[in-house]
C-alpha cells in the first residue's frame, strides 16, 4: 500500500513548525508503524533530505519513549497499545495519516515529533520514592503483603511514563501519571510512612511544571497504552485532601 | 597489559567479607569532595549512581534516552534470580553459584560468581523495601518460577515486567538523590570518548544530543554501565539505541576487552517477517515453563499445526534432553532449533521457526491461569503477528539477545585503566560463555548496589587526591578535538548509501559467520569482508543534517562506525577460540551428538584483547581460569 503522511516538521525548539505532506514508498501491512516511518526516512535520506525525527527505543511497548499523536489519538487507534506496537494492517492503501508530537505547555517540542518530557522526572524527584538507602534491609518475606494489594500496586506501577495521558487531555493534565505513582505506594505497607508527604509534594511539583488540572474528561484513561485506571486519580485526590489536614510532616 | 584479578585470599565463602574489610574507606565528610561519573542509568548504572549519591559522593549520571527511567533494562520480562530457597526445593548460595558457573560452560571467574550468588538475596530485600511489586502468593509471600538451566524455582518476577519494576525501583532511588542534590543527571547525552590523564580515567567527552555541543566532563573516577552490544548484528532484542561506543572507545584508550565473541542467542523470539524489520521481539523464556516446543517429524510438512497429529510431532527438546526438557539452557535450545530448521523441518513462511505450544497447559491448568502468568506476553505476540497464541501455537526462532563479553574487570570491577570501573552487561564478569535466564538483572543490581560503591570508596581512599585537571588539559583538548573531527568527517562524506544500509550489511556478515554456528573458513572470510565494508562506509556513507542540532542520523552513524570495528574484534576472538563453549559454537569442535565440545586444556581462559593502534592487529592476553569448586565436566542436561 501507499499512504500520504501529514507530519509535523520543526527544526528546533525555537523554530516555527508546520505540517508537511509526504507520499510513502510501498508499505507492507506486516510492518510496525515505526518501521513504516523508517522506510519513509530511508527514502528521504536517499533523496538527500533530512529524515523525520521521532523518539523511540525499545520498540516493544515498555520503555515509554515513543510518543506520536496519530490521527489525533495518542499512540494511534489501537487500545492499550503504544505507537511502536501499532501495525500497518490497521491502515489501507490511499489512507492519509496525520502525525504530530505530544502537545502540552510542559512538553516543549525539541524537533519534529520529539518533545521534552523532563517535567515528569522532576515531579518524581519531589516524592516518587520510598526513602530507603542501599543496605541489607529485613528479609523480603518478613512482611507478607496481601496478594490483592500487591496486584493493585502492580496495576499502577505498570505506567511507562510516556505522557500519552497529558497529550490526550484538553487541559494537559498529568493527574493519571502522578496518581499512578502515588497509588503504587499507597497500596503497599512500604509506602505508608511517607504517604501524606509524598502526595503533597508531588501534586505541588506537578502544578509548578505547568500541567493543567483534571476536569474528569477520562481521555487519559482511554489513551493510556498500559490501561492505567482513572480510579488512581480518585485515590490521589482523597489522599491529597487528607494530607492538607494531617500535620505529619 | 597486566591482568591481575585481585581475588581476595581465603576460602571462597569468605572472600567477599575479606575484601569488604580490606577496602579503604572514605570519611563521610570527605565524600563530597569526590566527583564520580556514571555512564548509563540501567540497573547497573542507576543502582550505582543512586547508591553513591546516598553515600554522599558528588555523582553525575548520563544516558542517551530522554529519561534515566528508559534504559534498556526496562524491557527485561522474565525475572531475577536469588538463592533465597523460599520454595524449600534445595536451593542455596552454593547451588546458584554452581548453576551459574556450569551454565556459563566453565568460562567465568569462580570468585566473582560466588559473590554474585551471595549478594543475590540482599537484592530482593532491597527491592522489596523500595516498593517493587513482585508477584506474591495468597499467603502474601513472594512467588517464584523456574528458568532454563536450573532445577529449582528461584526466579522472582513482577508479571512479565520484572526489568521495568526493578529499574523503576532503582530510578526512584536515583530521583530521590537528584532531588536531594547529590546526583546530577544528563539525559539525551552521549559519551563519545574517555579521558585518561597520567594513566587514570579522569573523565569523558560527551555530546548533547539536542544542541550538538561537545564537551569534556572531568571527575575522580568513571563508571561505565552502558549495557550490551548485541546491536552489532543489526537485528537483536536490544533497544534501537543500544551501542558499543562507550566501551569500545574505552578499549581504544587502553582498557582490555574480554571475550568479545561470547554472544547469547535467545531461543524464544518472534521470527523475522521481512527485510524492513528493525528489531526482534523476545518472548520471555518463562514461557518454556508451560509451553512445549515442537516441529513436524516429516521434512517439508506444511500442514497447519492443528492438523498435525500428536504422533507426527517431534518434541525435540523433551526427546533429546529428558531431564531438563524444554528448560535446557538457552544456547542448547537455540542450537537445537537451528538444527531442526537446517533439516528443513522449520515452520512459518520462511521455514525459520519452531512451535511453542500451550495447548496441553491450557487443558491442564485452564486458560485463566495461563492468562495470569503470561497474559501480557500473549497480547504482545498477537499485536505483532496478528495470531492468537491461545488457539494457534506461537512461532519462535532464536535471536541475538545478550553479550557475555565486555570490558575486562578485576574482582573490584575495575578495568585495566585505573579509575575506570565497568558494571552490568558492559563488563565480562559473571556469565562465562553463556548467561542463564534471570541472571543479568541479578548481576546488574549486584554490581550497582553492592560492588561498585565499596570499590569506588577503596579506589578514592587509596589515591586520596588526584592532581587537579580542567578542560584545558592537553588530554581533554585532544579527546574533544578527535570527537569533533570525527563528527565533521561523518557529515562531510555525503556518499550514496544510508547508515542503515551499512548496518544491515554488517549484521548479515555477523549473523552468517559469527552467529549460531562459526567455522574457521567463515570467520576468516568475515575478517576480509568487514574491513572492506568499513572502508566503503568511510567513502560512501551519507549522513544528512548538521552537527549542532538534534540529528538522529548522525547519532546512528557514530554507533555504526564503532560497530564496524568492534565486529571485526568479535570475529577475531571467535577465530582464535578454537573450541566450542556455551554460546560460542565452533562447528569443528562438537561431540558425536552435536553438543558443544570444550577444550579445557587450551582454552580455560578469558581472552583479553588490547588495542595496539590504528592499522595494527590487537594483542591477545589471557587470564587463566582456575576451577576449584565447580569441576569442569561436559555439560549434560539429559
Ligand atoms: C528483551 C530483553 C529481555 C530481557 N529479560 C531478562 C530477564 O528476564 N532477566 C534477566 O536477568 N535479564 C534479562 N535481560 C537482560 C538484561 O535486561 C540486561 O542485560 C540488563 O538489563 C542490562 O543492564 P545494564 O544496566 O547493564 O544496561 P542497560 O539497561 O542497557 O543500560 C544502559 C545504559 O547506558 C546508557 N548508554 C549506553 N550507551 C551510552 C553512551 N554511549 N553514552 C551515554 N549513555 C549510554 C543508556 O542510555 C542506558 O541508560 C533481557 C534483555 C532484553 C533485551
Ligand atoms: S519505543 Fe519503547 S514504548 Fe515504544
Amino acid at each position: 500500500m501507499k499512504l500520504t503522511l501529514k507530519i509535523w516538521r520543526q527544526a528546533s525548539r525555537e523554530a516555527k513548525g508546520r505540517i508537511e505532506s509526504l507520499e510513502t514508498p510501498e508499505i507492507s501491512s506486516h510492518m510496525s508503524f515505526l518501521e513504516m516511518l523508517d522506510v519513509v526516512n530511508e527514502s528521504l535520506e536517499r533523496a538527500g533530505k533530512e529524515p523525520v525525527a521521532f523518539d523511540h527505543d525499545c520498540r516493544e511497548g515498555i520503555c515509554g519513549t515513543c510518543s506520536l499523536m496519530i490521527n489525533g489519538q495518542a499512540h494511534g487507534p489501537w487500545a492499550g497499545t503504544t505507537a511502536c506496537q501499532l501495525h500497518m494492517r490497521e491502515f489501507k492503501d490511499g489512507d492519509v495519516i496525520v502525525i504530530e508530537p505530544w502537545r502540552a505547555r510542559a512538553f516543549p517540542v525539541l524537533r519534529d515529533l520529539i518533545v521534552d518530557r523532563s517535567a515528569f522526572d522532576r515531579v518524581l524527584q519531589a516524592g516518587g520514592y520510598v526513602s530507603v538507602n542501599t543496605s541489607s534491609p529485613q528479609d523480603a518475606n518478613a512482611m507478607p503483603i496481601r496478594r490483592a494489594d500487591a496486584e493493585a500496586a502492580m496495576d499502577a506501577a505498570a505506567c511507562i511514563g510516556c505522557g500519552a495521558c497529558v497529550a490526550s487531555c484538553k487541559n494537559a493534565s498529568a493527574m493519571l501519571f502522578v496518581s499512578a505513582k502515588v497509588s503504587q505506594y499507597a497500596h503497599l505497607p512500604q509506602g505508608q510512612p511517607e504517604r501524606m508527604r509524598r502526595v503533597r509534594a508531588m501534586v505541588e511539583a506537578m502544578d509548578a511544571e505547568g500541567f493543567g488540572s483534571c476536569t474528569n474528561l477520562y481521555e487519559c484513561e482511554a489513551a493510556c497504552p498500559k490501561e492505567i485506571k482513572i480510579t488512581n486519580i480518585a485515590l490521589m485526590n482523597r489522599d491529597w485532601r487528607r494530607s492538607l489536614c494531617e500535620e505529619e510532616l | 597489559m597486566q591482568l591481575d584479578a585481585k581475588i581476595p585470599a581465603g576460602p571462597i565463602e569468605k572472600k567477599w567479607d575479606t575484601r569488604s574489610f580490606e577496602n579503604k574507606l572514605v570519611n563521610p565528610a570527605n565524600r563530597r569532595k569526590y566527583h564520580v561519573l556514571v555512564v548509563g542509568s540501567g540497573l547497573a548504572g542507576g543502582a550505582a549512581a543512586a547508591s553513591l549519591g546516598e553515600l554522599g559522593y558528588r555523582v553525575s549520571v548520563f544516558c542517551y534516552q530522554d529519561s534515566t527511567r528508559r534504559a534498556h533494562s526496562i524491557a527485561a520480562q522474565g525475572g531475577i534470580n536469588a538463592a533465597k530457597n523460599y520454595m524449600g526445593d534445595g536451593d542455596s548460595i552454593h547451588r546458584l553459584f554452581y548453576d551459574t558457573v556450569k551454565g556459563g560452560d566453565y568460562r567465568a571467574r569462580e570468585a566473582n560468581v560466588y559473590r554474585l550468588a551471595q549478594v543475590s538475596n540482599a537484592i530482593i530485600d532491597q527491592c522489596v523495601a523500595q516498593g517493587v511489586p513482585f508477584a506474591r502468593d495468597y499467603g502474601g509471600l513472594l512467588d517464584n518460577r523456574s528458568f532454563g538451566g536450573a532445577q529449582v524455582s528461584r526466579t522472582f518476577y513482577a508479571r512479565g515486567q520484572t526489568g521495568q519494576q526493578l529499574l523503576l525501583g532503582a530510578y526512584s532511588a536515583l530521583m530521590r538523590q537528584v532531588g536531594a542534590g547529590t546526583v546530577k543527571q544528563y539525559t539525551r547525552t552521549e559519551m563519545l570518548d574517555l579521558i585518561v590523564i597520567d594513566g587514570r580515567a579522569r573523565g569523558i567527552v560527551t555530546r548533547d544530543m539536542v544542541t550538538g555541543q561537545v564537551q569534556c566532563v572531568l571527575a575522580d573516577a568513571v563508571v561505565l554501565a552502558t549495557g550490551g552490544y548485541g546491536n552489532v548484528f543489526f537485528l537483536s532484542t536490544n533497544a534501537m539505541g543500544c551501542n558499543a561506543t562507550a566501551i569500545f572507545r574505552a578499549w581504544k584508550r587502553g582498557a582490555g576487552f574480554a571475550n568479545p565473541c561470547f554472544t547469547q542467542i535467545h531461543p524464544t523470539c518472534i521470527p523475522v517477517a521481512g527485510d524492513y524489520q528493525s528489531k526482534l521481539t523476545l518472548m520471555s523464556e518463562s514461557l518454556r515453563n508451560d509451553g512445549r516446543i515442537w516441529v513436524p517429524k516429516a521434512v517439508g510438512d506444511k500442514r497447519a499445526p492443528g492438523s498435525i497429529p500428536e504422533e507426527e510431532r517431534d518434541y525435540y527438546l523433551e526427546r533429546r534432553y529428558p531431564a531438563f526438557g524444554n528448560l535446557v539452557p538457552r544456547d542448547v535450545a537455540s542450537r537445537a532449533a537451528k538444527q531442526v530448521c537446517d533439516e528443513q523441518r522449520g515452520v512459518g513462511e520462511f521455514g525459520l521457526g519452531v512451535y511453542l505450544d500451550f495447548e496441553d497447559s491450557i487443558k491442564r491448568l485452564g486458560r485463566k491461569i495461563i492468562e495470569e502468568r503470561y497474559g501480557n506476553l500473549f497480547q504482545m505476540y498477537e499485536k505483532i503477528t496478528g495470531e492468537d497464541p491461545y488457539t494457534v501455537p506461537m512461532r519462535i526462532f532464536p535471536a541475538v539477545h545478550y553479550t557475555m563479553g565486555g570490558l575486562w574487570v578485576d574482582y573490584n570491577l575495575e578495568s585495566t585503566i585505573p579509575g575506570l570501573f565497568v558494571a552490568g552487561e558492559a563488563n565480562f564478569s559473571d556469565h562465562g560463555a553463556n548467561r542463564l535466564g534471570a541472571s543479568a538483572l541479578m548481576q546488574g543490581l549486584a554490581d550497582g548496589y553492592y560492588v561498585i560503591p565499596p570499590s569506588i570508596g577503596h579506589y578514592l581512599g587509596t589515591v586520596r587526591s588526584l592532581p587537579a585537571a580542567d578542560e584545558t588539559h592537553p588530554a581533554c583538548r585532544d579527546a574533544e578535538r578527535a570527537v569533533t573531527e570525527r563528527i565533521g568527517q561523518l557529515l562531510s562524506i555525503q556518499g550514496r548509501r544510508t547508515v542503515d544500509d551499512f548496518h544491515k550489511a554488517l549484521g548479515r556478515i555477523m549473523w552468517d559467520k559469527c552467529g549460531m554456528g562459526r567455522t574457521e573458513a567463515g570467520l576468516t572470510q568475515a575478517l576480509e569482508e568487514i574491513p572492506r565494508l568499513r572502508a566503503d562506509f568511510w567513502k560512501d556513507v551519507r549522513v544528512p543534517g548538521s552537527a549542532p542540532s538534534l540529528n538522529q542520523s548522525l547519532e546512528k552513524a557514530g554507533r555504526v562506525a564503532d560497530f564496524l570495528e568492534h565486529g571485526e574484534l568479535m570475529v577475531r576472538d571467535a577465530l582464535e577460540r578454537r573450541e566450542s563453549c556455551g554460546g560460542h559454537f565452533r562447528e569443528e569442535s562438537q561431540t558425536e551428538e552435536g553438543e558443544a565440545l570444550r577444550d579445557d586444556v587450551n582454552f580455560a581462559h578469558a581472552a583479553v584483547w588490547e588495542w595496539k593502534g590504528e592499522g595494527q592487529s590487537p594483542a591477545l592476553h589471557k587470564e587463566e581460569l582456575a576451577f576449584e569448586h565447580c569441576l569442569p565436566s561436559q555439560r549434560s542436561y539429559k
